[in-house]
């Protein structure tokens, strides 16, 4: 009988991409390129807040889109559409990205030349929040349908993103959404979140959210 | 919803330090996973299952121990366990603040240790 050793491991399993993701940081900085992680959960309304960001932002900075949508050219083709530089990744029903699956977007992209890219995640509030992209920061969406209890749902998510966006406020009086429940949630989970209300369909509080980004931008690139 | 990048990287880890023990077959491998995560233990075994046929970790184990999600109260400086589903409605057990807490347990994602012949 062979005789069962036990042997210590003590490592983390995400060590690699972990990093990875500290790697493309690094260069990120100083390469002077703004990644911002986007993340929600389908139909939040990536898309539609993306582009209005866009549009506020690309008369300032050079500004580009990587676009991780599973299979689909729909969102890649809206971005363009706008006159915006984007890639669509082939992500191939992967449930999230990771810092390689950035990089080779970000080569793809030709990042050298860009003050600030947009990584479109894939649409989900679980596999996302577990894989650090190297992005310099990480955004949620929040649509109003969705609830107000859903940082109960996805704590992980709502406690590792830097910044909340609750987006579809134009429809809080259709909805038995409570603001002070979500903001109760978050300050437990996440209190150094900053939280932006908007609506990407009107535009309401669009503004405040891509100044404050300008300005993030701005510090970074100095 | 991720678990074969997670159980691939798990496999990785496993083969380098058999290889590096001369191990002829693992028998068990030890994981500390944080409540956060939302890894299903099952389909974790399946994935390693397929993935480590053929290899020394081919019917091996994986025992999986759930690592408690603990906020610290910054208000007082209470460090306290919670429930999953209580994290976004948790009250201080010291201070009552319902509030301005940090994370500073759930996210473990660990290789403890292995058993192997």
């Amino acid at each position: 009988m062979d005789e069962i050793k036990l042997i210590e491991i003590k490592e983390s399993i995400l060590t690699d991409n972990d990093i990875a993701a500290e790697q493309l940081r690094s260069r990120l900085k100083a390469e002077k390129t703004f990644v911002v992680n986007l993340m929600s959960s389908p139909g939040a309304g990536k898309t539609t807040l993306l582009l209005q960001t866009l549009a506020a932002l690309k008369q300032t900075y050079k500004t580009g889109v990587i676009e991780a949508d599973i299979d689909s050219m729909v969102d890649a083709e809206k971005i363009r559409a706008a006159g915006i530089e984007s890639v669509q990744l082939r992500t191939g029903g992967f449930c999230h990205l990771d810092s390689n699956m950035v990089k080779q977007g970000l080569e793809a992209l030709g990042s050298e030349g860009f003050d600030l890219v947009f990584i479109e995640n894939v649409g989900n509030l679980v596999c996302p929040a577990e894989f650090d992209t190297g992005a310099i920061t990480n955004v949620m969406i929040l649509s109003v349908p969705e609830g107000d209890d859903k940082p109960l749902k996805y704590p992980l998510m709502f406690s590792t993103c830097d910044v909340l966006v609750i987006n579809k406020t134009d429809m809080l009086s259709l909805s038995d959404f409570n603001m002070n429940t979500l903001y109760g949630h978050i300050s437990r989970l996440n209190p150094n979140m900053n939280i932006f209300e908007v609506s990407a369909k009107t535009g309401d509080g669009v503004k405040q959210w891509a100044d404050w980004l300008k300005q993030q931008v701005s510090d970074f690139l100095q | 919803m991720h678990e074969l990048p997670i159980t691939e990287n798990i496999l990785t880890i496993v083969l380098k330090h058999a290889a590096a023990g001369h191990v002829r077959q693992v028998v068990s491998i030890t994981l500390d996973i944080g409540e956060l995560s939302d890894l299903e233990d099952e389909w974790m075994q399946h994935y390693f299952d397929y993935l480590s046929k053929g290899t020394v970790a081919e019917g091996a184990k994986l025992k999986i121990n759930r690592i408690p999600i603990a906020l610290r109260c910054n208000g007082c400086g209470k460090t306290f366990e919670i429930e999953k589903s209580m994290i976004g409605k948790s009250t201080c057990p010291s201070c009552q603040a319902t509030g301005d807490f940090s994370l500073v347990s759930g996210r473990q994602y660990h290789i403890k240790e292995m058993e192997a012949k």
